[in-house]
């Protein structure tokens, strides 16, 4: 009996076996927060590539006529973790990883892909990373099996702090943000850009707190207003965002913060309207910026994921372009798909995405937006069912995003 | 001096809050001798009963129903779990609350999923109660204060002027001789470990909506109600309550100053390299571990504790 069913088992399993290997299927390890503090943020995203692999390459033919698949492998927001989980992944056959949330796990992956890709020439893996900002990632620490999507901080400064430059209404700032690698480079460039372009603009306090952990921002906005600061930079994101804007609202802070994140994640519910025209946000997209296939696109999802806003509109181009670099290069080899996807031009919705080849660096459009009254105009649609959306208040040209590099690169 | 009061107003709020967390766990340690790391699953589970339950019948009701329903899973749980464990004597206990933590996170991963559900404060208590120098307090935090300060109340007139009160703290020291005088001790015992479960649960239900309801809030707050606990010294309320407040107002206060380590060491004529990793750190950095370096230190130099009472 107990043998007859073990053979049962054998079969049922073998023939599984037999039925993956049919229907093949490109599949990409995305390797971020699953569980932990930043869950959602995590859970959000996978949703997003599972979607855009689903609707814009799955409908539309696939890879050469197969799947594109997203499978979810859990970090916990972890470096150490990050690199488990990449063997967990490689041991399954993965050829492509994707991460984003967390510069420290993605600097723990560039190091182990790398580390792999010189053991194993015959095996090799791409990484593809979304959203990991630091910028040593496409300058002194660039590689040629890692790929951003995102613009780095430091275009993402260089933007914000021309912006800030105009803006004679600003002559305080605070800074405040997670301590790890991300939060340091905010803060850094916050500083240098500044006191490059506007040197009246004091710096009246700068705070790092640890990432994930702070239950109760009021302290720090305690401290805040101390300061007399009239603009808070930072470069928090997920629940240490969310919170240090509810404890803002609270205490009835009158300060104007410049954010990378605000748009999504649970944060405009947190801001509701005590946001209004007092937060901003630096993003490559967002639900007001006038588009032809993403506005549809942003609100299938958001009916389809009730509680999760469409947000990443950089998750649809990597997707596209990994789609595109496969079909062109005929081939789903890493080393194949890397170099199809140096230089790519990328017409999407907004623009051109260019990866530079010299950095492996995505240059698009970006856009400076502010919490407004939804408005039915300009503010079309608002975000997160608050009744408030994003009203661009300025256009970066994939032109003026572009910053020099120091990356050289080993090519193999 | 507005800076001061502000954030000791701020330290207040959070000690009291840690209170609420931290009150149950001293209350069943003082009582069974049983450390329940599993604690601030229970505070997790008051949270989300209290959203499922706001999202049908309101708020209200939740802050009633929620607790009264972990304290009952708090009971089960002793009555088929601990009952049996505790044969084979503390360590069995011990690891028995641990599994139960990841037992606990795991069941609300399945029901509720990994994100954070949107658990929203009441509309009445969404506002301002008032303006101290210009920063305003929200009436939220004020009913915190009030749950917690009333909580605290109520537990020692329970414990002390009531006769459930005695008989409890009569089984906590002559157990055989209360049992002999007809009294069935172990329910008293799953009384007291359903009641500080249901305190978690309270604590949960208002610290839910104050910051975030997600399955990591748990793992968020399980170490730093034990600093509580070790601090005030085990077993004893008005410890807990006490060390709450100051670590409430310790890390208030850490995070205001604006002094760096190199300071710090200067004022004791110890001058740091410049530019080393250390030294660039400032106060406010620290701040999350100031409690921990305070319960190392108190369990080195006062091992029972502010008002604990006993060694252990």
């Amino acid at each position: 009996m107990k043998s007859s069913f073990v053979k049962r088992l054998t079969l049922a399993a073998s023939l599984m076996l037999i039925g993956g290997s049919a229907a093949a299927q490109v599949k990409i390890a995305y390797i971020d927060p699953l569980s932990g503090p930043f869950a959602n943020v995590g859970d959000a995203g996978l949703k997003g590539f599972k979607e855009a692999a689903e609707i814009l390459v799955n409908q539309k033919g696939g890879i050469m006529g197969q799947k594109l698949e997203f499978v979810g492998f859990d970090n916990k927001g972890s470096p150490q973790e990050s690199q488990i989980q990449l063997k967990a992944a490689i041991d399954q056959g993965f050829r492509f990883i994707t991460q984003g949330n967390g510069s420290g796990a993605a600097h723990s992956l560039i190091d182990a892909v790398n580390k792999w890709n010189a053991r194993n020439p015959d095996k090799t893996v791409l990484f593809f990373n979304y959203a990991a900002v630091d910028p040593t990632l496409t300058n002194e620490k660039c590689s040629f099996w890692h790929f951003r999507f995102d613009a780095n901080t430091e275009m993402k400064m260089e933007a914000i702090s021309n912006f800030m430059e105009k803006d004679k209404k600003i002559k305080k700032v605070f800074i405040i943000g997670q301590d790890y690698a991300h939060g340091h480079q905010v803060a850094k460039y916050t500083k240098e850009m500044l006191a490059k372009k506007r040197k009246d603009i004091k710096i009246v306090g700068e705070d790092l707190h640890p990432i994930g952990r702070v239950k109760d921002f009021a302290p720090y906005i305690a401290k805040i207003k101390k300061s007399g600061a009239d603009t808070v930079m930072t470069g928090n994101w997920g629940n240490d965002l969310s919170l240090l804007i509810k404890a803002a609202k609270d205490a009835g802070l009158k300060a104007r913060f410049f954010t990378y994140y605000a748009g999504g994640l649970g944060t405009p519910q947190a801001m509701g309207a005590a946001g209004e025209n007092q937060v901003l946000q630096l993003t490559e997209w967002h639900m007001n910026v006038p588009t032809k296939n993403t506005e549809k696109f942003a609100l299938d999802f958001n009916k389809k994921y009730p509680g999760i806003w469409f947000y990443y509109l950089r998750v649809n181009n990597m997707v596209e372009m990994v789609a595109k670099a496969m079909n062109t290069a005929k081939s789903t080899d890493p080393k194949a798909v890397a170099l199809a996807l140096e230089d790519m031009r990328f017409q999407n919705d907004t623009g051109e995405v260019w990866m530079r080849k010299s950095d492996h660096q995505a240059m698009q459009p970006l856009y400076i937006s502010i919490f407004s009254k939804k408005d039915g105009k300009t503010v079309k649609h608002d975000s997160e069912g608050t009744g408030y959306g994003w009203k661009t208040l300025a256009t970066i040209s994939q032109r003026d995003s572009q910053l020099p590099t120091s990356c050289i690169m080993e090519r193999p | 001096m507005e800076f001061v009061v502000i954030s000791l107003l701020n330290g207040i709020t959070y000690g009291l809050l840690l209170f609420m967390l931290s009150s149950g766990l001293t209350l069943i340690f003082s009582m069974m001798g049983i450390l329940n790391f599993a604690h601030a699953s229970f505070y997790m589970l008051g949270a989300y009963f209290a959203y499922q339950i706001s999202t049908w019948i309101g708020f209200w009701p939740g802050l009633l129903v929620a607790p009264l329903l972990v304290g009952a899973v708090g009971a089960a749980v002793e009555r088929y779990g601990l009952r049996r464990a505790h044969r084979f004597g503390h360590v069995a206990e011990l690891l028995f609350t641990f599994g139960l933590a990841f037992l606990v996170e795991e069941i609300v991963h399945l029901i509720w999923g990994k994100v954070a559900v949107d658990y929203r404060i009441p509309e009445e208590l969404d506002g301002t109660l008032f303006s101290l120098f210009d920063t305003d307090f929200p009436i939220y935090k004020g009913f915190m204060m009030l749950i917690s300060v009333g909580m605290l109340v109520a537990l020692y007139a329970l414990l002390t002027r009531t006769r459930i009160g005695l008989i409890i703290q009569a089984a906590l020291t002559k157990p055989d001789m209360v049992e002999a005088l007809g009294h069935n001790v172990p329910r008293i015992f799953m009384l007291v470990f359903g009641g500080g479960t249901a305190l978690a649960g309270l604590a949960g239900v208002i610290g839910g909506n104050a910051f975030v309801t997600e399955p990591g809030m748990a793992a968020a707050v399980g170490s730093i109600v034990f600093v509580v606990v070790v601090v005030g010294g085990l077993g004893s309320l008005g410890g807990a309550f006490v060390a709450s407040l100051l670590i409430g107002c310790i890390q208030t206060f850490s995070v205001a100053m604006t002094l760096s380590i190199t300071d710090v060491f200067a004022v004791v004529g110890i001058a740091l390299p410049e530019g080393s990793q250390v030294a660039r750190l400032t106060i406010t950095q620290l701040a999350p571990v100031l409690p921990y370096m305070l319960m190392v230190a108190i369990l080195i130099f006062r091992p029972r504790g502010l008002m604990g009472a006993r060694e252990s």
